[in-house]
């Protein structure tokens, strides 16, 4: 059976997910700033306030905890909202609604509960937003039990694992990497699309190193493999998709078979997303390993304003090419 | 109505619960405080002289509206419904506690009373409230949302966040302003300039009012007013309840920050003395029902002891359990 799918753009394939699952479940609403009748600050929503209404696309002041607080409060009682936070960099106002509230309430009050909400987050480089509109912090998140992060790098994931977010009964942070915003991919118009969490998924096979990647960093990764293919070295470019939970297996099987580990993410090196994979590696799959484990990130520094230097420091296909040729 | 009368609407039955509930949470109370050292948590918040606040408020409303409580919310819990054995057994970290000793003191919840947790973040709750009162709203439920917080989370952005969204969205919450004059050892004449707190409340352009927290029968009556308000769509309003923390901050906090004068005066002011002779003035009760309610409570709270000692530990086999609901490889319902 063919699939049947049309080409969109990143944002508009969450759109589609919010859409299907506002139509399937009444309990879904969304809440944020400057999300209904301007649409959102990347125009995710557009078009949604006409359809569904003010009840459900609530527009709100500039007042992150409270955005939060009515999430969480709403997804307590039952309800399943999905809340936008603007720019990933303004989790830091409202951290407590996430940290202490969302992420704990099950646990601490003994299971009674459940917190279906989900929160979407633009975040990263790519828009001139300097240090304060730019920063990924999705590792953060993964230090706190209870919540599950999950960062898509396409449109067809986006659009599958949205729906899942929403439908997920427990607190999800949902990344959304603002260049793949506006890459094209083929999504499922299938409204029963669905990806489960903790499936990584894999770009390309091949046998001689593995390239964990996330966010705007798989499309790099993969142009990277697909030139080092003409230089007869086959990579296996991998996407996690999901943080927490992590498909740790796929990770460890490809470097079994290959011996060699290249990691790329966006985050600052210092206690990321790349720190952990590696960490798992090294603590779980030492004997596979034929070299050194390779992590490409972000350097230790505050996301600078200018284009030039903006990209001088984050990792690229050509950065990506150079460090895997180093691990063969 | 004067300070001695009773109002017409609440049947002696009724009158009698109040005090019944204000002296449970208070034997309760000097009990984990007796106990504090078999307990061992530094962490536990008593809400001795309070009483009024959370038995006169949590009568206004009715059993399926919610509470959102704080830190402090033994009072909260037991005047919502909440049973003692469970609360009991929380305090003490045991299996049968209302929370199966995850949460303990700082968070009892009981969900089935639709008490939505007390929380150890303070000012917290009233955010939580917004999202509870929204789904009532959406879901044309017409039920209400009071949420206690202290005279220190008056000061906490989250709540002036709050106060806002629920005043712009007319959504039904009452925000109960506990102000028991410390927030630790920090007094609120040091932490605000303005005397009353509920002149906040105009700010937000809602309604704002400062009463007698140690008065169950003015707090009752005020919190009437505003959740009838609330229920016909009429939004939030602010309910400043001055009363005294009797204890330390915690049941283990030596307290040498306040002064043994003003901890008296405020004993004369006793919400659960005052309510008795209230009641024996207008022939609800006698000295001899009185005894017997002292007596039924305290057997109660015995009671609950002993169930807890027998309340087994958790088994450290389940501490990884409830952390998530889905199973972490399985997305989707």
């Amino acid at each position: 059976m063919t699939e049947e799918t049309k080409t969109m753009r990143g944002l508009e394939a969450i759109r589609l997910a919010i859409e299907e699952e506002m139509e399937r479940d009444d309990s879904v609403f969304l809440i944020g700033e400057d999300i209904g009748r301007f649409g959102g600050a990347f125009f995710v929503t557009e078009g949604l306030l006409d359809k569904f209404g003010p009840e459900r696309i609530r527009d709100t002041p500039i007042s992150e905890n409270a955005i939060l607080g009515c999430a969480v409060g709403a997804a307590m009682v039952g309800m399943r909202p999905i809340a936008e936070i603007m720019f990933a960099d303004f989790l830091t106002v409202c951290m407590e609604m996430i940290v202490n509230q969302a992420a704990k309430a099950r646990y601490m009050y003994g299971g009674q509960i459940s917190v279906p909400v989900t929160i979407r987050v633009p975040f990263g480089t790519g828009i001139m937003g300097a240090a304060q509109h730019s920063q990924s912090f999705e590792s953060w998140f993964m230090h706190v039990p209870g919540l599950k992060v999950v960062l898509p790098s396409n449109a067809r994931d986006f659009k599958g694992l949205m729906k899942t977010a929403v439908r997920d009964n427990d607190p999800v942070i949902f990344f959304e990497n603002k260049r793949a915003y506006y890459q094209t991919g083929e999504v499922p118009l299938d409204k029963n699309f669905t990806i489960p969490f903790g499936q990584a998924r894999k770009f390309t096979e091949g046998d001689d190193v593995t390239i964990v990647a996330t966010g705007a960093m798989v499309l790099e990764s993969i142009n990277a493999a697909r030139k080092l293919e003409a230089e007869n070295i086959h990579c296996e470019v991998i996407d996690p998709r999901t943080l927490v939970p992590l498909d740790k297996d796929s990770i460890l099987n490809s470097v079994e078979k290959t011996g060699r580990l290249l990691i790329v993410d966006e985050g600052c090196k210092t206690c990321s997303v790349s720190a952990e994979i590696a960490a798992i590696v090294a603590e779980e799959g030492f004997h596979f390993l034929k070299k050194r484990i390779i992590r490409l990130n972000t350097p230790d520094v505050p996301i600078p304003y200018s284009p030039n230097l903006e990209k001088a420091i984050i990792p690229n296909a050509k950065l990506i090419q150079e460090n895997v040729k180093k691990l063969t | 109505m004067n300070k001695d009368e009773l109002p017409k609407d609440l049947s002696s039955d009724e009158l009698i619960m109040l005090y019944k509930k204000m002296l449970l949470i208070r034997e309760f109370e000097q009990r984990i405080t007796k106990d504090a050292g078999k307990i061992k948590s530094p962490l536990v918040h008593a809400y001795t002289g309070e009483e009024a606040i959370a038995v006169g408020a949590c009568a206004a409303i009715n059993d399926n509206d919610y509470i959102t409580s704080t830190h402090r919310g033994h009072g909260h819990f037991i005047a919502k419904g909440g049973d003692i054995n469970s609360l009991m057994a929380e305090i003490y970290g045991k299996e049968g506690g209302i929370c199966k000793g995850r949460g303990g003191s700082m968070h009892v919840a009981d969900f089935s009373k639709n008490m939505l947790g007390a929380n150890g973040i303070v000012g917290a709750g009233p955010p939580l409230a917004l999202g509870v009162a929204l789904a009532s709203k959406m879901r044309n439920e017409g039920k209400v949302v009071l949420t206690f917080f202290g005279d220190g989370a008056a000061n906490q952005g989250m709540l002036h966040e709050s106060m806002n969204l629920a005043a712009i969205w007319k959504l039904p919450i009452i925000f109960v302003l506990e102000n028991n004059k410390y927030g630790w050892s920090t007094p609120v004449d040091y932490a605000t300039v303005i005397k009353d707190l509920s002149l906040r409340a105009q700010g937000y352009g809602m309604k704002g009012f400062t009463i007698d927290g140690n008065d169950v029968i003015e707090v009752y009556k005020t919190i009437k007013e505003a959740v009838d308000i609330a229920r016909k769509g009429g939004g939030p309003t602010l309910i400043e309840c001055k009363t005294y923390r009797w204890q330390g901050q915690t049941t283990m906090d030596a307290d040498k920050y306040r002064l043994t004068e003003e901890k008296e005066e405020w004993k004369r002011k006793c919400p659960i003395e005052k309510f008795k002779i209230r009641l024996i003035k207008n022939e609800v009760i006698d000295r001899a029902i009185i005894q017997k309610i002292g007596e039924d409570t305290l057997e109660q709270i015995e009671q609950s002891v002993k169930i807890t000692k027998k309340s087994p530990k958790p088994d450290i086999n389940t501490v990884l359990d409830d952390i998530y609901k889905n199973p972490m490889n399985l997305g989707g319902n």
